[in-house]
């Protein structure tokens, strides 16, 4: 039953990014990428972690998606032309980098027998005593990371 | 544990050839570029909330969590910036970012 889920979750995922990278305006692009999101944060939370789930919605689909439509329309309304597709020359490096990654794939897929699994699942309590406790420093670190970010954003948007 | 390893692992190494993709053939515009970057990262937090499962051990969740952090501060430094350049140029085509002709 989870595997069912699991592989409509990933149609959905991996048709939700095709159609984001294919499509012909930004916009366009970002709503797609939302419905991918979802879907990710769904797969997320079938492979038990319902605080990452979480956290992918609120953050990801909300937060920075919101930003990026906040721009695209501030830059579309300034210079309102349609910028320029990519021609058909250009997708194929692109091509050959999927293929490359896709057949490295293969082989590690084919060359070996799938590793051991560990033992059960990870609670939101576990998750949490093992991220205040253990990784207490990385805590500190990502939050003054995010401050510099938000005094480096500040600097960058000024009006002079 | 009833999803294997393997079919994470091959959704995430998907995910993250279509991003590379994206940023390769949109490399002459700005935000798609950005757009190709978030989904790159959202492989790899797919790659590690797989192992995470796997193994049983949280250190999976939490590196994701860390790269989640590291996301929303790249992507408000780099859209602060796509807005200082179209100020200065009315543009986000990279083409017209060239005058140091590197």
């Amino acid at each position: 039953m989870e595997r069912i889920i699991f592989y409509i979750l990933a149609a959905v995922t991996v048709i939700g990014t095709l159609c984001a990278i294919t499509a012909r305006q930004a916009v366009r692009a970002i709503v797609y990428l939302v419905t991918s999101f979802f879907a990710l944060a769904l797969i997320f939370y079938l492979l038990g972690a319902p605080f990452v789930a979480a956290l992918e919605v609120i953050i990801y689909a909300g937060a920075i998606m919101v930003l990026f439509l906040f721009v695209i329309m501030m830059v579309e309304v300034a210079s309102p032309e349609k910028l320029a597709k990519p021609a058909l020359s250009d997708w194929w490096p692109a091509l050959a980098l999927v293929l490359v990654v896709v057949a490295s794939l293969t082989v590690l897929v084919a060359g070996q027998a799938p590793p051991v699994p560990g033992a059960g699942a990870q609670t939101v309590r576990q998750f949490s005593q093992v991220l205040f406790t253990r990784y207490g420093v990385a805590i500190e670190l990502v939050s003054m990371q995010l401050l510099f970010a938000l005094v480096g954003a500040l600097y960058l948007g000024r009006r002079r | 544990m009833t999803i294997p390893l393997y079919e994470v692992l091959i959704l995430a190494s998907i995910l993250f050839a279509m991003g590379l993709a994206c940023v390769v053939a949109w490399r002459a515009n700005v935000i798609m570029m950005l757009i190709g970057i978030e989904i790159m990262l959202n492989a790899v937090m797919l790659t590690f909330v797989g192992g995470s499962a796997h193994w049983g051990i949280a250190e999976g969740q939490v590196f994701s969590l860390m790269i989640m952090a590291l996301t929303s501060a790249e992507v408000s430094l780099a859209l602060a910036m796509v807005a200082y350049l179209h100020r200065r140029k009315q543009s986000v085509d990279t083409d017209d970012f060239s005058s140091m002709k590197g």
